[in-house]
């Protein structure tokens, strides 16, 4: 069936016996057979009269012209089911239309016109795929994968417009999504199309981290030693890993702001009153209020509640549940000084330079990656937002984007905390000022549905929760059809990619991580070598 | 069969008594020399056609035949001591016209005109069958054709010409499948047409 996939030769499917722009192209398949070859998910092309129109296969299904083939059936033997196949009995494809070119057109248009009947339906092209998807010679495009069957052709994300958006990785856990990410991650980087900085939960994107198959993945400052400064907050981790970091992570106290207690709230059973009642202690307190609060003796606890008219109470319970903060290693007492890891760390962004931040250990602790993850977004945020106002204030060049990579994304985004967060926030509005999320989530029902339809570009793997497949496509076009494609992902290394950054959807293969890949990740600023690709088994180990 | 064989042309069985754009009545030069229903038979050097029925009646429709064998011992002294009979009766069949040939081009629909009365009838040899059964458009002809047993004279064909190809079995699956076509929507009656299609057999 793909034979000629590789080399330019379109490989017929069938014409198009009727359909509509709503649902999709109704084609009737040559051979009967080849519907167990055709793909939900595979890229195709329509040739019409002037124009060429590129879609996905959709639905496949076995339709007969006699309502009541089966009771013939019965009456006859193995020569009737041969006459009837392919006649009476076919194989047909819903293929929707995405894009179409017409000879002048500079680029692929969004389709919103048919071909007509009979058109013929064919197997896309190498020269298809890198019409729509664009080509690695440039420089802004980086190769993620091939499409169903092609696995000679390369699809490309562009990824100038990938970081315009806060963008998404979706998949269960064990399907692929770190690799994925770790390929955006490396793309990004080695492109310069922005500045990463990634909340690395379970230490695997700084470092080399090995994967559930026992295949060692190098990590982004194995590939670019000069451009990524890994931080730990678990210096005992990655010592023990071997892991060259460049600096320990310390939060002094004195950094954690009520908006924080607030993303905590769920994790640390804090009540609604009790995470309002933050911003008058911090108001009553001053900069240092959490220390203080959690200091108090008794007398003063009740002159507090007295002055500030809070339910002692709930007090009471806030300050144990706070009290959990004093237990984490890396949270520091006194006051960080050279103004700690938030300010080292915006000042490496700042010069270009990525940054991974690993938890080694407290990844598990749901507690610390939150309250890590938004205390630094929330200062970078607003560093970030200065930066971008005063540049437009005086016309001047506005920062290098920045793309926060973050994990467990729905714990940040859900529609509980997602309006208060800083993440929220950043996912809302703040591609202005060119600072957008990579959120990597196995749970994207989790996610606030907002926040959700402004994900630009979504890469979703396999997710067998119905949920989280609609949750995925929330304000996609054509989501229903989609859907029936995301439903049927392979388990592990292929992949939905559809939006903003990405002309039309695509179910992608995603390439190898392997040392071609690295290989290519050293050249400065593009892509292209034509070293031989490893198997699924060099990735998976299956 | 015993018919006057001229050369390449098949064995000369008839010739056309009646004829309309779509059908003919062809009768046989001898009593029950008719070739068998589903034959393919060529009229003069062009219109292919197909025995879609044999009748023997008798030859003036004012004499009604009646029955002479009270006395005799066997069928055949009937036929012995009465030889007027080979005079009296006639053996016609009826043939539907399913395509025509212009030298080596062969058409699987109507002839422009019929066949002229008196045209000689020749039944298809082999290689002729062959060339004309190649494709099944004909069977259109006939199961449109208004043929009480059109389904039967179809099935009939493709007995009488399957014995011509090398692979019979793909030539009637083939053939099915061209019916398949033509019966979209009734799959049933393909499958009663190919009840009586020796595939197994063959």
């Amino acid at each position: 069936m793909n034979s000629s996939a590789g080399f330019g030769l379109p490989e017929r499917l069938g014409v198009v016996v009727g359909g509509s722009l709503m649902r999709g192209l109704d084609v009737r398949l040559d051979d009967v057979r080849a519907v167990e070859e055709a793909k939900v998910g595979a890229f195709v092309t329509a040739h019409g009269v002037a124009t060429r129109f590129f879609g996905i296969v959709t639905d496949l299904r076995l339709d007969s012209t006699d309502p009541r083939l089966a009771s013939a059936l019965a009456a006859g033997g193995p020569a009737l089911a041969e006459a009837l196949s392919g006649t009476t009995a076919y194989a047909a494809a819903t293929v929707t239309p995405m894009l179409t070119t017409r000879p002048g057109d500079d680029a692929p248009q969004p389709a919103r016109s048919l071909p007509p009947h009979f058109s013929g339906v064919y197997r896309a092209t190498n020269e298809d795929v890198a019409a729509i998807f664009g080509s690695e010679e440039d420089a802004r495009h980086v190769w993620v994968g091939s499409p169903l069957d092609m696995e000679d052709t390369r699809v490309c994300l562009n990824l100038e417009r990938y970081v315009e958006r806060s963008n998404g990785v979706f998949g269960k856990s064990g399907t692929g999504k770190s690799f994925l990410t770790r390929i955006l991650l490396a793309g990004i980087l080695q492109r310069g199309s922005a500045v990463n900085l990634v909340f690395d939960m379970h230490s695997e994107y700084g470092w080399q981290a090995t994967s559930e198959s026992g295949y060692q993945a190098k990590g982004l400052k194995q590939l670019f030693p000069g451009r990524v400064s890994v931080f730990t907050l678990d210096p005992d981790s990655s010592r023990q890993r071997g892991v060259t970091t460049d600096h320990e992570a310390r939060i002094g106290f004195d950094e954690i702001e009520p908006e924080d207690v607030i993303t905590l709230a769920p994790t640390l059973n804090i009540t609604e009153l009790g995470a309002q009642a933050c911003y008058a202690l911090h108001r009553h307190l001053g900069r240092n209020w959490m220390l203080r609060f959690l200091d108090l003796d008794e007398a003063e606890m009740d002159e507090l509640v007295n002055t500030l008219r809070e339910n002692r109470a709930t007090l009471d319970a806030l300050r144990r549940r706070l009290g959990v903060l004093r237990r984490l290693p890396f949270m520091s007492e006194q006051p960080v000084p050279g103004g700690g890891t938030v300010k080292q760390a915006l000042d490496y962004l700042t010069a270009g330079r990525h940054v991974v931040l690993e938890f080694g250990r407290h990844g598990n602790d749901l507690t610390a990656y939150l309250l890590v993850a938004n205390l630094i977004t929330r200062r970078i945020h607003t560093e970030y937002r200065r930066r971008s106002e005063e540049a437009e204030a005086r016309g001047e060049r506005q920062p290098h984007p920045l793309v926060i990579t973050i994990e467990e994304a729905h714990r940040f985004l859900n529609s509980g905390v997602a309006a208060q967060t800083i993440f929220g926030t950043i996912a809302r509005e703040d591609r202005k000022y060119r600072v957008t999320l990579l959120v990597v989530d196995q749970r994207p029902s989790g996610i606030d549905a907002e926040v959700l339809s402004q994900i630009g570009t979504r890469i979703s793997c396999q997710l067998d929760n119905d949920r989280d497949i609609d949750a995925v496509l929330t304000g996609a076009p054509g989501a229903r059809e989609l859907r029936a494609v995301l439903a049927r992902l392979e388990s592990q290394q292929q992949s939905l990619m559809f939006g903003h950054a990405l002309p039309m959807p695509v179910v992608v293969r995603t390439r190898a991580y392997d040392a071609s890949f690295y290989e290519e990740m050293s050249l400065p600023g593009s892509g292209a070598s034509a070293a031989p690709r490893a198997g699924r088994e060099d990735l998976f180990g299956c | 069969m015993g018919g006057v064989s001229a050369e390449g042309k098949g064995e000369r069985f008839g010739e056309v008594v009646a004829a309309t754009s779509a059908r003919l009545t062809g009768q046989c030069h001898r009593l029950y020399d008719a070739p068998p229903l589903g034959a393919l038979v060529r009229a003069g050097d062009s219109v292919f056609a197909v025995v879609d029925g044999v009748a023997t009646a008798a030859l003036d429709p004012g004499r009604e035949v009646i029955a002479r064998g009270a006395e005799a011992a066997s069928e055949a002294d009937v036929y012995a001591e009465h030889p007027q009979l080979e005079r009296l009766l006639r053996t016609e069949t009826t043939l539907t016209i399913v395509g025509y040939r212009e030298g080596e081009r062969v058409f699987r629909h109507l002839p422009p005109l019929p066949p002229r009365i008196h045209t000689f009838l020749y039944r298809c040899g082999e290689e002729e069958t062959r060339l004309f059964m190649e494709r099944a458009d004909w069977v259109a002809l006939l199961l449109e054709g208004g043929l009480p047993v059109a389904d039967e004279v179809v099935a009939a064909a493709l007995r009488e010409a399957a014995g011509a190809f090398p692979r019979p079995r793909d030539f009637l699956v083939g053939a099915a499948r061209a019916i398949a076509t033509q019966l979209p929507a009734d799959a049933s009656r393909l499958a009663a047409i190919m009840r009586r299609l020796p595939l197994d057999a063959a």
